[in-house]
């Protein structure tokens, strides 16, 4: 498996192209809740990008909007451009025909995932009938074997049931299934949170090889950002709904440009910790977020302009940006807009 | 000898400061806790035993006032379920735990509850561990009505205000009247907190209290458990998978698998230098949050084994890159090694292997001594042949110094095993391991064929 192609990584086109989406959630109380508001990005062929910040701030429905996943009642805007195809607002049943061939999901908990009155061999069995219906059994089931030993499960027990294997043998079983329909893009929500450090590492091993051979794009949503660091090319950063910063792994982590990524950041607990530190405040709610930059009320750089306008994106060099008004631009800034702002401290109970 | 073992090393002490030399508040001496298996409706028609999960498995500490003790383990590993049995909410099955010298295993229920005004804990869920139908204040103050402590009413609610403020929640009025559905995963373990704290105990045991916690708001929770040991002397046994935050938090460690307690020492020590080759793994394993380094691929294989038929020998042979002649070595073992040379071969060579070999559950049964079965109509050469190959592959592996001889059968080849040893405790510097790495008698054992 390890000789697989590797023609498709001098294509530099983007395999998905996310431009100012929004998505939002009606309340009960009528105003809704926001929560992608605006978020562009885009993934090329090969690469893996990683969506971190704090539970609450959109990632999750951002993987989900990406893939036409949301429930009904979500209201989506902007465009979602799968290799030049449109995703939003495309039929329920040409998206059903997608997921799999083209775009796979690798979900938290493969406990849940599986059906536990099948085999293995009728997970795969299905999948491919029903995306491939030309293939023969025979191949088929070679097709399932291959995806199956690329995640180190034996084919001996390709006639077992999901309850047989163990939380990491499951979830490498899941990764094969999305592999098995050969996908471009595939969205990973946390999918290492349920398993042990050593089987975490097993698992990252496998997604690292997944770029390398077979060029898949990977959009990889997590909130651990040691996962980051081990397995993403670049890092996009989201809080409240917006991606505040977005660049290369290893120069956002060596030198942050938005406050609140440098804070995630440190409040990170290593093995290298040798003091605590920490966030205050929460996330904002998303039906009635700060006015200006949402983070201004937790940030410590916070200056007068940042309550006031809501900060412009700003690239930077390296193919990176960000969205804070530390980086400009400094016309926009209003006069005394650069002073430090002042206001009171968070209370120790208004927290995550 | 175990025990006498590990007074020494408390003697010589891996806690900070004076607290060391002090009795210990926590005696434990090899505590098992047992959940008996429900076999099929036949068996138990015919009595036959159904088996057991050794879910701790001879565990003895001793925890010393005003430590910190880590217990840490992946999932599987029986940390919980020790919690739950100091705790008393799980029966152990033997051994023995002393709270300032007095047995508390065994006790009845009415007598445990006096000594839970001692023991607090803190669960790893907050959202699952406040009733959601009982407003905070009081949820706070539920274990100073249970026990019929505190007072009259009104003094019982100015003793919640007060742990509710001493946790952070303040002014508590804004919060003694929510529902926990109001607040946030921080606030709601900041409740528990209060809790747990409220009848003023000695010991407070924390299962996971931060692993369901953002990062930004982990450190804040830990903070507010140092504040709070502290300002009550408390002592505390914390519970985890990561060893990241009990590298910070712990004065000492104990690393769990399946069962057992594989490495107790200094937190300094474990850290700096890990002895057993599991904490060695878990130690590297862990993904750091800096893009020049990454996690090494040459990692235990495999996954914990299913305790309800764990490994013979020392539980950790399988994956061990260590291991060697006396760890254990077994039937099952052949049937991992075979199973994994399949998964790496191209199909149409796999599938001739597959039909040079028999039946493979013949394997699982574990034993010192088992026939690889050739195909019900080959020859014992075939099922040797497939071995050799298994062997050319991976001459290193830890699994060849195990096996002492084979020999062509009829129907296979007969496998025999070195005789495994379980290991007992040995000591390395400050630590105390069971690995044979560290026991002169099982090297020497090794040595002789």
């Amino acid at each position: 498996m390890s000789d697989g192609p590797v023609t498709a990584s001098t294509d530099t086109e983007p395999v998905l192209r996310v431009n100012d989406l929004r998505v939002w959630y009606g309340t009960q109380d009528g105003d809704p809740v926001r929560a992608v508001d605006g978020v562009s990005l885009e993934i090329k062929a090969g690469e893996t990008l990683g969506l971190v910040g704090e539970s609450g701030c959109g990632k999750s429905t951002l993987g989900r909007g990406v893939l036409g996943l949301l429930p009904d009642s979500a209201g989506v805007e902007g465009r979602v451009l799968y290799r030049d195809r449109e995703l939003v607002g495309i039929p329920p049943k040409e998206m059903r025909a997608m997921r799999g061939p083209e775009v796979g999901l690798i979900f938290q908990e493969p406990m849940t995932r599986l059906n536990p009155l099948v085999t293995i061999e009728s997970h795969f069995m299905e999948t491919l009938r029903a995306h491939e219906p030309e293939l023969d059994k025979e191949e088929m089931k070679r097709r399932s074997l291959e995806a199956l030993a690329g995640m180190g499960i034996p084919p001996t027990r390709f006639k077992q049931y999901p309850h047989e294997f163990s939380g990491g043998m499951r979830q490498r079983i899941m990764i094969a299934l999305a592999l098995v329909l050969g996908p471009k893009l595939l969205v990973a929500d946390e999918p290492t949170t349920a398993l042990d450090v050593i089987v975490e590492a097993q698992i990252l091993g496998i997604l690292a090889d997944l770029r390398r051979n077979f060029d898949t794009a990977l959009l990889l949503i997590t909130h651990n950002l040691g996962i980051v660091a081990e397995a993403c090319d670049r890092l996009a950063v989201m809080y409240a709904g917006r991606i505040v910063e977005e660049g290369d792994a290893r120069e956002v982590f060596a030198e942050p440009a938005h406050p609140y990524t440098r804070e995630l950041l440190r409040s990170i607990i290593s093995l290298d910790t040798t003091g605590l530190h920490y966030i205050p405040g929460a996330p904002p709610n998303l039906i009635d977020p700060p006015s200006g930059c949402r983070f201004h009320p937790r940030c410590p750089n916070a200056m007068r302009v940042c309550p006031e306008r809501f900060p412009i994106e700003v690239p930077l060099a390296g193919g990176r940006r960000t969205e804070c008004w530390l980086h400009g631009p400094a016309d926009e800034i209003p006069p005394g807009g650069s002073e430090p702002l002042e206001r009171q401290e968070i209370a120790l109970a208004e927290e995550a | 000898m175990e025990s006498a073992q590990l007074e020494r090393s408390a003697a010589r002490g891996g806690g900070r400061g004076e607290t060391s030399r002090a009795d210990p508040l926590l005696e434990v001496r090899d505590l098992r806790t047992l959940f008996g298996l429900r076999g099929s409706f036949a068996d138990r028609l015919r009595g036959a035993e159904a088996g057991s999960v050794h879910a701790v498995d001879g565990v003895s500490f001793d925890l010393r006032p005003g430590e910190v003790l880590g217990i840490v383990g992946e999932s599987g590993s029986g940390k919980t379920t020790l919690g739950r049995t100091l705790l008393g909410l799980v029966d152990a099955t033997s051994g023995s735990i002393k709270l300032e010298g007095r047995e508390i295993t065994g006790l009845g229920e009415a007598e445990f509850r006096e000594l839970r005004t001692r023991l607090g804990i803190v669960f790893q869920d907050p959202h699952a561990s406040l009733n959601p139908a009982l407003t905070i204040g009081a949820s706070v103050g539920d274990p100073l009505r249970f026990h019929g402590l505190g007072g009259s009413d009104e003094e019982r609610r100015g003793r919640v205000v007060a742990a509710l403020e001493r946790v952070g929640l303040a002014p508590a009025q804004q919060f003694m009247d929510k529902y926990p559905a109001a607040l946030s995963g921080g606030q709601k373990q900041r409740a528990v907190l209060a809790r747990a704290i409220i009848l003023g105990p000695d010991i407070l045991i924390a299962d996971e209290p931060v692993s369901m916690l953002d990062m930004s708001v982990r450190a804040k929770i830990l903070e507010l458990m140092l504040d709070l040991k502290r300002e009550f002397a408390l002592t505390y046994v914390y519970i985890t998978h990561d060893l990241a935050t009990a590298k910070f938090f712990c004065d000492r460690i104990a690393i769990m698998y399946l069962g057992r307690i594989v490495e107790i020492g200094p937190a300094a020590q474990i850290y700096d230098d890990p002895k057993h080759p599991y904490t060695q793994a878990l130690l590297r394993a862990i993904p750091e949050p800096d893009p020049s380094r990454t996690v090494p691929r040459d990692l235990p294989r495999g996954e914990v084994p299913d305790a309800v038929m764990p490994p013979l020998g020392c539980s950790l042979h399988p994956r061990c890159p260590r291991a060697f002649e006396v760890c254990g070595w077994e039937s099952r073992d052949l049937r991992t090694l075979l199973e994994l040379r399949w998964t790496q071969l191209p199909e149409e060579e796999f599938e001739r292997e597959r039909a040079l070999i028999g039946d493979l559950d013949v394997l699982d049964e574990p034993a010192t001594e088992c026939v690889l079965p050739a195909a019900p109509d080959g020859a014992g050469d075939d099922a040797a042949e497939v071995l050799e190959r298994l062997r050319a592959e991976a001459p290193d592996d830890p699994f060849w110094k195990g096996v002492a001889s084979t020999d062509v059968e009829q129907g296979g080849v007969r496998v025999r095993f070195r005789d495994g040893i379980v290991p007992g405790e040995s000591e390395a510097d400050a630590a105390l391991v069971r690995c044979h790495l560290y026991d002169d008698a099982a090297l020497a054992k090794a040595r002789k064929p």
